[in-house]
């Protein structure tokens, strides 16, 4: 009986990865289509990769891409973070209640607006346009998913927790680095994700800031649209859905032999 | 927590792996030096090969930046900040942008090789005496059709869209003005008109066009037509061109009463900094040779007489894509409109998709 | 005493989100309403305003808008819920978890041409939907491909606050209702439903309110058959120009987030008293 409802259970898993990994799927299998576009598959070549490789400027926009993806991230979840423990420590409900709403105001608002007015924001304080004005805008626009991933995590935890901590003589440091920040870690790394996320796939925000020749990919891929995307663009995300994919697994594997590792040796001292 | 630190670390560690990555490829390539030319482009509007040509010629090396809409790139340059040197607006905005003073006047003495272009597609309205503008690309809006469906020749005209046949089947490009300015061709007015209850009548007419329409959208109605999930589609020559090459079954008609004759020309807007890489450029791109190899590269059509004459027979002789004198006569350029006139077009449009 | 001084200490960590809030948010937000007073020919004008409340069009919009937005979330919420659910309970579920988010690195416009390869009248949908014998249908430019597509764009958004409150989880509780004798649908709806709401709420903030002002995929997947608000929007900025009307609709859609926000922040307060004096 139990045997055959885990069964059920993986089938709903397998169904929804199958889903979310088809559009993939179908972009890597035309990176090796002859033809020009995603259309008809013609046979199977490996000259996309190699116009890839070729294509220096392409490669740079995407090493480019990746900088501001990560950059901006990690900026956004340390601001985010704070943010977040700020925001829980607001007694008000009517203050906590603004602040959230001042949150969520950049979720809501169409990334037309908002690359409109941070392009306005910019050229007023003559702010030069290109990677840092870029790098700013995305950190930006990611604080406020980081606040709405770790809030949750930090209201979850108690204040009793706190309070032994901080009866037990931590300070302020020590209260966030041994005892909030362990706590509320996945809140963190969740937010770091959706952080690179959105970064990743920001188009109207950057392409309204950018400028002296620095784009990021999605710019690149949006405006090509009129001619047709070629499926060189194809083979740069196959090659890069690849690479995070081996990353993401082997930073997982390792970390889990690290701690169970760790854990063994801890035991056997005892 | 010492892991998270090792974590921060390790990230900053790749993030200056990747500065450095970026920048060798951006200094190996000569971006960075002094000796650019900063062109403000569509996307992938431009044979590469012929800027590393250039670059080989002249010693200029190109970057390129990219749009995705006239507006967008309006908006970029009026803002400043920015330092491009040449972009490629189409007609109605190069008459915009020069009313706004965002274009720099051309040095007449400084270009060699404006007597190569057709002298159709020079001193234009939006343009008198090429003041501002070099021709870059044309072409027109048209109706492209899939033999599959249709019977080759059966549609000839804008009101031949309207017939009971055609329900659901029918296409339209994700633009105000040209959607509004077919309806208005059809109707044997101008595609420029103001008057509002011309454009009234154009939105009544397009909601009985309604019931034949399958779906708006924009570039990726190329897709779209290409795998056959529609009959038939309004869009412009450029797009049709690319259709064609995807699906042998495509067909592209311009209607001989009048349809929109468009262009993308390249001006220097007033960021421009570069002066001599960009008549470098300008003449480079006029030289028939370089001109044809563009032409073929992104399959539009060059108004660049004597690169016409460069290309393979079957291009150069495709009505299609050149149409005779007789139907470019009825074609019409779009005028730049007061924001107020183009808010007419797109209040009346915007209802025509509410309700289709 | 000792309370007090923790809280005010921690305000200096508060500082980059500050400036965060009046740079980026409130100074944007200031600037949009000011513009939204201004009519096509840059006069001072209530008209944006008027035009708004007063237009079919717009009302209209502001209807469908909402209305698809409810629907995607509440498609997000269904495929999502029990997704962070049943990876709580595999072997690994971080590595699941990062899997899941991993998709949505690719770009958007992309995998909408995919999408649209895949339900093309040759695609591999319809050639399943032909193997099983139901045959081909029109599945490009209907309802259901929009809101499958923008649920399949909005599932990382959501999976990931509901399954951070679902690890949270203590299993006592589960058991304590167990033993307690309530059925399996008991133990889910008065128990773990309302002890992962937190999470499901921050999902539901992430997905309808970016929901509301979806435009590319009305346009790629949708053929324009449904017009959001965010179309109009990219309208207004993109094609008219038209900055004034295209802040109006900005300055209501931000003016209906406070709305939804403090709803659904009001009844999960109630929520959890009620859960406490229990």
């Amino acid at each position: 009986m139990t045997q055959r409802r885990f069964k059920w259970r993986n089938l709903y898993l397998w169904l929804v990865f199958i889903v979310l990994y088809a559009p993939i799927i179908f972009l890597v299998v035309y990176s090796f289509s002859k033809g020009d576009t995603m259309t008809n598959f013609h046979g199977f070549t490996w000259s996309h990769y190699q116009d890839l490789f070729a294509d220096t400027r392409l490669i740079a926009i995407f090493l480019d891409t990746l900088l501001i993806a990560l950059l901006s991230s990690l900026l956004a979840t340390a601001v985010g973070t704070l943010g977040a423990l700020g925001i829980n420590n607001t007694t008000r409900p009517v203050t906590k209640n603004t602040l959230l709403a001042l949150n969520n105001i950049l979720m809501v608002s169409p990334d037309v607006i908002i690359g409109a007015s941070f392009l306005i924001f910019f050229t007023a304080l003559k702010i030069p346009l290109g990677f840092g004005s870029v790098l700013l805008s995305h950190i930006a626009f990611s604080i406020p998913i980081v606040v709405l991933m770790v809030l949750p995590k930090i209201q979850e935890m108690s204040t009793s927790l706190l309070d032994a901590a901080a009866d037990l003589g931590a300070n302020n440091w020590q209260l966030l680095s041994q005892v909030i920040v362990p706590y509320i870690m996945p809140g963190i790394f969740s937010g770091f994700f959706m952080a690179l996320t959105y970064s990743l796939d920001d188009f109207a925000v950057t392409f309204f800031v950018t400028g002296n020749g620095f784009t990021t990919l999605s710019v690149e891929i949006y405006s090509r649209a009129r001619q047709g995307i070629n499926l060189e663009i194809n083979a740069l995300s196959g090659l890069m859905f690849l690479m995070a994919m081996v990353l993401v697994i082997g930073y997982y594997f390792i970390n889990q032999y690290s701690s169970r590792h760790r854990s063994n040796v801890r035991g056997r001292r005892k | 927590m010492k892991k998270l630190f090792s974590v921060i670390i390790a990230l900053f560690a790749v993030c200056g792996l990747l500065a450095f990555g970026a920048h060798h490829l951006q200094s190996s390539t000569g971006s960075t030096g002094s000796k650019v030319l900063n062109l403000y482009t569509w996307g992938d509007y431009i044979d590469p090969n012929l800027l590393k040509k250039f670059q080989k010629e002249t010693g200029y090396h190109v970057n390129v930046e990219t749009f995705d809409s006239n507006e967008a790139m309006f908006t970029k340059i009026k803002q400043g900040g920015t330092s491009y040197d040449l972009t490629v607006p189409s007609d109605y905005m190069i008459e915009k942008m020069k009313e706004a003073k965002l274009l720099l006047p051309l040095d007449k003495s400084k270009l060699t090789g404006m007597q190569n272009y057709d002298s159709r597609f020079m001193n234009l309205a939006f343009d008198r005496d090429n003041k501002y503008s070099v021709p870059y690309f044309w072409g027109t809006l048209g109706i492209i059709y899939n033999d599959k469906y249709v019977k080759p020749g059966s549609i000839q005209h804008w009101n031949d869209l309207w017939e009971q046949k055609y329900q659901n089947k029918i296409m339209l490009i994700d633009s105000a003005r040209d959607v509004m300015g077919f309806s208005l061709a059809s109707m044997g007015k101008s595609m420029n008109t103001t008057d509002p209850a011309t454009l009234l009548a154009a939105e009544n007419k397009l909601n009985r066009l309604a019931p034949n329409v399958k779906a708006v959208v924009a570039d990726e109605i190329k897709m779209y037509m290409i795998q056959n999930e529609a009959a038939v589609a309004v869009d412009w020559s450029g797009e049709a061109s690319e259709m064609l090459d995807g699906n042998s079954h495509l067909h592209y008609v311009v209607p001989s009463e009048g349809s929109n004759l468009w262009f993308d020309n390249l001006v220097i807007p007033k960021t421009a900094k570069h002066f001599k890489a960009i008549y470098a450029f300008l003449n480079f791109m006029s030289e028939p040779k370089n001109a044809a190899q563009n032409a073929e590269y992104i399959g539009y059509a060059t108004p660049n007489k004597k690169a016409k004459a460069l290309l393979p027979k079957a291009i150069r002789n495709d009505r299609q894509f050149y149409p005779d004198n007789q139907t470019i006569k009825h074609l019409q350029i779009y005028q730049n409109l007061s924001p107020e006139k183009v808010g007419l077009y797109n209040d009346r449009y915007l209802e025509f998709k509410m309700h289709h | 005493m000792q309370r007090k001084q923790r809280l005010s200490r921690n305000t200096a960590y508060f500082v980059p989100y500050t400036l965060w809030i009046l740079l980026f948010v409130i100074a944007p937000v200031l600037l949009l309403i000011y513009q939204s007073f201004f009519n096509i020919d840059g006069q001072f004008t209530f008209a944006n305003y008027q035009t708004y409340f007063s237009s079919s069009t717009y009302l209209m919009m502001t209807v469908n808008s909402v209305w698809y937005a409810f629907l995607i979330t509440l498609a997000t919420l269904l495929i999502s819920y029990p997704t962070a659910y049943l990876l709580n309970e595999t072997k690994h579920p971080q590595l699941w978890l990062l899997l899941i988010i991993m998709p949505t690195w690719i770009n958007l416009l992309l995998k909408a041409y995919a999408f649209i390869g895949i339900f093309s009248q040759a695609g591999i949908a319809n050639q399943f939907l032909s193997f099983i014998g139901i045959g081909p249908k029109q599945l490009l430019f209907t309802n259901f491909s929009f809101i499958f597509v923008a649920a399949y764009i909005q599932i990382p958004f959501m999976v990931l606050p509901i399954y951070n409150s679902i690890s949270e989880l203590k299993p006592s509780y589960v058991n304590a209702s167990r033993d307690l004798g309530a059925t399996n649908w008991q133990t889910f709806s008065r128990v773990i439903f309302p002890l992962t709401l937190p999470g499901v709420k921050a999902g539901i903030q992430a997905v309808f309110i970016p929901s509301l002002s979806l435009f590319m995929l009305t346009r790629l997947i949708g053929g324009n058959k449904v017009i959001t608000l965010g179309t109009a929007i990219e309208e207004h900025f993109l094609t008219t120009m038209n900055w004034g009307m295209g802040s109006t609709i900005g300055v209501v859609l931000i003016v209906a987030m406070v709305i939804i926000m403090w709803l659904t922040g009001g009844s999960g307060k109630r929520h959890a008293r009620k859960g406490l004096t229990k």
